[in-house]
């Protein structure tokens, strides 16, 4: 069953088409990646999911209602790429401010917490966080409240081996439980970690695949060489 | 709407105020400071004193809440946390209310913490009501409020937001009536110093002051809070959830 579905959909920025007639579905329970160079457009794509970008044309569909729908808005949790939290307050109260929002219960802020790692942190401004610990701080704000689907714009970026891989190992826990993950990248070998993948570059989707299917479409065993493959036959 | 999603905006809000121990020294000990000022500069002429006491006790909120709401939305829109809230099940009256709720809190103790210093250290007398004085300075707070929120979508940083404040506030100031009373202004600036809020808000507190007119209070508290309201339904369609 397709959790998001995109069809047609052209978003103009500034005058610039950023997202040229895309279509493609989002299947529920699994962990898409959304790959791409910085300024392919992923989180124009992104926004477009959250109902937060004006749209030319096409339909978004997220959970069998229009994308950004006020009945959403406890169903899809959203991250962008800037760590949208309140800079002067600490992470615990950061979390207790959205969760109110939420409606979820109070043990979920203790939950985000442990789930992102910053126990030892979470009673600190985040002002004084690094800029990874602040990319963790705004994904703990997106767990609150159970989502269905959760919206992810580059949450790995600049993070230590190891916590990528402890954040993956989230992810794959929160589809495990039914739940749908689209996290965007510009690092081809996250590509590895997730169940399929949308390539976009300029606005077009290069690929709709599994990464297993892309390495045999291309011959190529990196994923970076695969990219490039893909590009030059385009 | 929903009254959690307002009370809970109105406490986040102010745990940032909170946080920011310098912002809320100065917001409570500036007016307190300037209105002692002003007692010393008229001290030969008491009289004075007790026209533009209670006035200035009113309009500090009115420019403080200004700059404070413009500088903090500016954060909202600039920091992606307001992307993040438009995605969340708050509506925009429930944001604009608990910013509201936050700020007329803050302006009830500024104004009291003010007048207390004013009534009781200075011998600042009013003929009126002392409580009036403090209402009408909440009333100001709101209006501040809402027409710093609505110039904080016209400001890309925090240094063209405070630009706002000689832009927007000084003509107020100026028009009011608090230094050339308005009948003896010409009538071009008459005119327009009808149309700005603060005029009437001025016109409220000199009439507390002098004891005058509960009547004409009233209508110019109705002229002050309709204007915030204006201002805060302008400023709530600069609250978009989709943007370009």
């Amino acid at each position: 069953m397709a959790a998001i579905r995109v069809d047609h959909l052209h978003v103009i920025r500034g005058g610039v088409d950023v997202l040229h007639d895309l279509s493609f579905e989002v299947v529920s329970g699994t962990v898409t990646g959304l790959l791409g160079p910085s300024g392919s457009g992923k989180s124009t794509l992104l926004r477009s999911l959250v109902g937060v970008q004006i749209v030319a044309g096409g339909t978004v569909t997220v959970l069998g209602e229009h994308a950004g729908a006020a009945s959403l808005r406890r169903r899809v949790a959203y991250t962008t790429q800037a760590p949208s939290v309140y800079l002067d307050l600490t992470l615990r109260e950061n979390l207790s401010y959205f969760a109110r929002l939420l409606d979820a219960p109070r043990a979920a802020v203790e939950q985000a917490v442990e789930a992102v790692g910053l126990r030892e942190l979470s009673d600190r401004p985040v002002r004084t966080f690094s800029g990874g610990q602040l990319s963790r701080a705004s994904l703990a704000a997106a767990l609150l409240g159970d989502p269905e689907v959760l919206v992810l714009d580059e949450p790995t970026v600049g993070l230590d081996p190891v916590l990528r891989r402890d954040l993956w190992a989230t992810f794959r826990e929160i589809a495990g439980k039914g739940k749908t993950l689209l996290v965007s990248s510009h690092v081809m070998d996250e590509a590895d970690r997730c169940d399929r993948l949308l390539l976009l570059r300029e606005g077009r989707l290069l690929a709709d695949c599994t990464a297993a299917e892309l390495r045999a479409r291309t011959g190529c065993d990196r994923l970076d060489d695969a990219f490039l493959a893909l590009v030059e036959q385009a | 709407m929903s009254r959690r999603a307002t009370f809970a905006t109105a406490l986040r809000v102010l745990r940032q105020l909170r946080r920011d121990p310098r912002t809320l020294a100065l917001l409570f000990l500036v007016p307190p400071l300037l209105i002692t000022l002003f007692r010393y500069l008229f001290d030969a002429q008491p009289q004075t004193f007790d026209r533009v006491g209670p006035p200035m006790i009113g309009i500090f909120p009115f420019t403080t809440m200004f700059v404070v709401t413009s500088v903090a939305m500016l954060r909202e829109r600039t920091t992606g946390t307001l992307e993040r809230l438009m995605t969340l099940p708050l509506s925009k009256l429930d944001l604009l209310a608990g910013y509201a709720l936050a700020f007329a809190s803050v302006a009830t103790v500024q104004a009291a913490i003010t007048s207390g210093v004013a009534f009781g250290l200075l011998g600042l007398d009013v003929q009126g009501s002392v409580a009036v004085v403090i209402g009408l300075a909440v009333c100001n707070a709101l209006l501040g409020m809402a027409l710093g929120l609505f110039v904080s979508a016209f400001a890309r940083t925090e240094f063209q937001a405070v630009q706002f404040l000689p832009a927007v506030v000084f003509p107020q100031l100026i028009l009011c009536g608090l230094l050339v009373p308005r009948d003896q202004m010409v009538e071009a600036l008459r005119w327009i110093s009808t149309v700005l809020p603060l005029t009437w808000a001025y016109d409220g507190l000199s009439r507390a002051a002098a004891g005058t007119g509960g009547g004409a209070i009233l209508r110019d508290v109705a002229i002050v809070l309709g204007a915030a309201a204006l201002a805060l339904a302008l400023g709530a369609t600069t609250l978009r959830r989709r943007t370009g």
